[in-house]
């Protein structure tokens, strides 16, 4: 479905610089159960997040108010593990709009640009880099220019371009989705389907 | 003529279209729907005033939240009680082939579309499911999607993809006594890690591969995400062609003759150039398990747990973590650690083939004391076939508690979860952090290992246990 507009976004960010993060952690399995895309905000990193009686754990980095922000910077080898679109409607939900990782699992990417939520990918010293930045000063300002495909760390000016195809660039400008463009080709589609039988 | 892989023939046969800069408009043949990842793509399809394309190359079954004791009975957790609705109503409102609870053909997703047929060489298949890649064992283009993906199937049966990277894993050699093919993809993942293959769209190819059942080939392609993969697949055979032969929705008479002499031509062009080539040797390979909280952490069984050397910063950190989890240290050999339960199922080792060896290795033994022994069909078809083959008799004496078809402790949305902080070794595909329950210690193995580790109660070498 359509979603916000992405321009560029300039705000502070949350630091998990925690490897292989998995989507069963991004929100595990027993939350699945909606019918629709409501509340997954609440059990974003569910088990990371709360002890077994519901009590926020204090270690874990969403539950400590120096940091706070639309941007997640996180370790590499985000998101693998499951299909699940939830993770990626968790993170919105929760108020991401854009993560930040060396390297991210393929079919989350995917998830991410579907339903706007930037992935950026960043070169490893880059990563490093900000993460640095946000644990020495939490007030660390991020700013992701969309169009010009670059990152920049505000209180430094070091800046990295990022990778992303122009399709999906322009959709997640104007907050288009796949089927608005699918949908307007469906005469090519069926001439297609009629060839396979 | 330009030499391509199997992948690039399938691919390019399914292109509606290029983007210009983007991705390929790409047509679905078949396409898989379960309770979880389908209903909010359908609430969208109503937002957006339109309808189910083509219906007839859809089907669904209920898999993943279902319990798997009392199936007949009404369900009781509210919240999965209204999915599985949600699926049957919309099922029934568009039109799709729906395989409900209890009936036939109900099972895991993966499992009942080869059961059934409807998986077949050549074919482009997509489910909201990273596990889809199960179905490339055929020959398949087959992976798993997110729901805003599930809509565009429904909604126009395409999607918009970008091609994949190729890679090509070849095993040649005769596997050895006691490795399955199970040890094979976790000795792969093993190798070259739980990313090593993201953008990539594997080929497993070699003389060790071509050697497997369908059901075996089903373990390996099933793992391919594991690594990162979007899918993996292995060219058609013999093997696959006397599978589907018969199958409820395999081609029939002449039909059929010309499928196969299709299928036949469904492989890699020598000379055919990939991205990325790994050689393995099938002697090699011995029972693996996993010993961390991804499936990239997996050593023999005879091993140690590796060593923080060599590794700093945020890298020694997570492996540190994970460790902490599993409760286990760097170095220890993983060998005669006691066990809380075990579970074979899963859409990675809960076919027929799977039961059977479990059935043939623990008859005439008993489970050990410690353990609980959970089996889980991977489908009804599976559950009737253990049933008539004798199989549950042995596995009810050897103190197994046989349930009902579904995804079950594979991912424990229903009630079969592990208990926190308890042992598990199972034959699903995933051993995250609480992936089989909050606070669950999942170990990845081969059946034929879980069957060994039943009956001793501890970690073992099935070779040891079971030796001829
Ligand atoms: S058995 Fe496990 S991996 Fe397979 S479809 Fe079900 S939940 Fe997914």
């Amino acid at each position: 479905m359509a979603y916000d507009k992405f321009t560029v976004l300039k705000s502070t960010a949350v630091p998990l610089p925690t490897e292989n993060v998995d989507t069963d952690q991004i929100i595990p399995a027993r939350f699945l159960k909606a019918t629709e895309r409501v509340g997954f905000g609440d059990n974003l990193f569910r088990d990371w997040r709360y002890d077994v009686e519901g009590n926020p754990k204090k270690d874990f980095v969403l539950n400590d108010p120096t940091y706070s922000g639309k941007i997640l910077v996180a370790g590499k080898n985000f998101g693998s593990g499951s299909s699940r679109e939830h993770a990626v409607w968790a993170l919105y939900d929760y108020g991401f709009r854009a993560v930040v990782s060396s390297f991210f699992a393929d079919i989350f990417k995917n998830n991410c640009l579907n339903i706007g939520v930037l992935p950026v990918t960043v070169s490893a010293e880059f990563a490093d880099k900000l993460l640095s930045a946000i644990t020495a000063n939490p007030e660390t300002e991020i700013e992701i220019d969309l169009a010009a495909q670059k990152i920049t760390l505000s209180s430094t000016g070091d800046s990295e371009s990022f990778d992303i195809n122009e399709y999906k660039k322009d959709n997640m400008k104007h907050g288009f989705d796949d089927i608005d463009y699918l949908l307007n080709m469906s005469a090519e589609i069926d001439a297609f389907e009629a060839s396979k039988k | 003529m330009e030499k391509t892989t199997l992948f690039d023939k399938i691919w390019d046969a399914h292109v509606v279209k290029s983007v210009p800069a983007g991705p390929d408009v790409f047509f679905i043949d078949k396409h898989f729907i379960h309770e979880v990842t389908s209903p909010v793509a359908f609430l969208n399809l109503e937002i957006r005033g339109i309808g189910v394309k083509y219906p007839e190359r859809t089907i669904a079954t209920p898999d993943h939240n279902v319990p798997t004791i009392n199936q007949e009975q009404t369900i009781k957790d509210q919240l999965s009680r209204m999915q599985v609705q949600k699926l049957r109503d919309n099922c029934s409102k568009y039109g799709i082939e729906l395989h409900d609870l209890g009936s036939a053909h109900h099972g895991i997703v993966h499992v009942i579309g080869p059961e059934l047929g409807i998986t077949q060489p050549g074919m482009t298949i997509v489910c909201g499911d990273s596990h889809t890649s199960t179905h490339g064992a055929f020959g398949a283009i087959a992976f798993g999607i997110g729901t805003s993906e599930v809509e565009m199937v429904l909604a126009t049966q395409c999607i918009m993809q970008s091609k994949a990277k190729k890679m090509r894993i070849t095993v040649d050699g005769e596997l050895g006594k006691g490795v399955t093919s199970k040890d094979i993809i976790l000795y792969i993942i093993a190798k070259i890690t739980a990313a090593g293959a993201t953008g990539y769209f594997v080929e497993y190819a070699g003389s060790a591969i071509h050697s497997l059942s369908m059901e075996a080939r089903m373990t390996i392609c099933n793992m391919s995400i594991e690594m990162g993969a979007r899918g993996g697949l292995i060219a058609p055979d013999e093997t696959t062609f006397n599978y589907l032969k018969g199958k409820r929705y395999s081609p029939k008479g002449e039909d059929w003759d010309k499928a196969v002499a299709h299928w036949k031509t469904l492989k890699t062009d020598e000379g055919a150039v990939f991205d990325k080539e790994y050689h393995f040797d099938a002697a090699d390979i011995e029972p693996m398990i996993t010993y961390g909280t991804n499936p990239g952490m997996g050593i023999k069984v005879k091993g140690t747990i590796p060593t923080t050397e060599g590794m700093e910063g945020s890298n020694k950190t997570s492996y540190l973590k994970s460790l902490a989890y599993m409760g286990f240290e760097a170095g220890e050999p993983v060998k005669g650690k006691l066990v809380d339960y075990v579970f074979v199922g899963s859409c990675t080792n809960g076919r027929i083939e799977d039961i059977r060896s479990v059935a043939q290795f623990v008859k005439g033994h008993k489970k050990a004391d410690n353990i609980t022994a959970w089996i889980v069909p991977g489908s009804r078809e599976v559950e009737k076939m253990a049933h008539e083959e004798g199989l549950v008799k042995i596995l009810e004496e050897a103190g197994f508690e046989l349930r009902q078809p579904g995804c079950s402790a594979c991912l424990a949305m229903n009630d079969d979860k592990i208990p926190s902080g308890k042992y598990a070794v199972s034959t699903s595909n995933r051993n995250f952090e609480g992936r089989q329950g909050p606070g669950a210690r999942t170990m990845l193995a081969s059946p034929l290992t879980v069957a060994a580790v039943a009956v001793t109660g501890r970690i073992c070498d099935p070779r040891e246990v079971f030796p001829n």
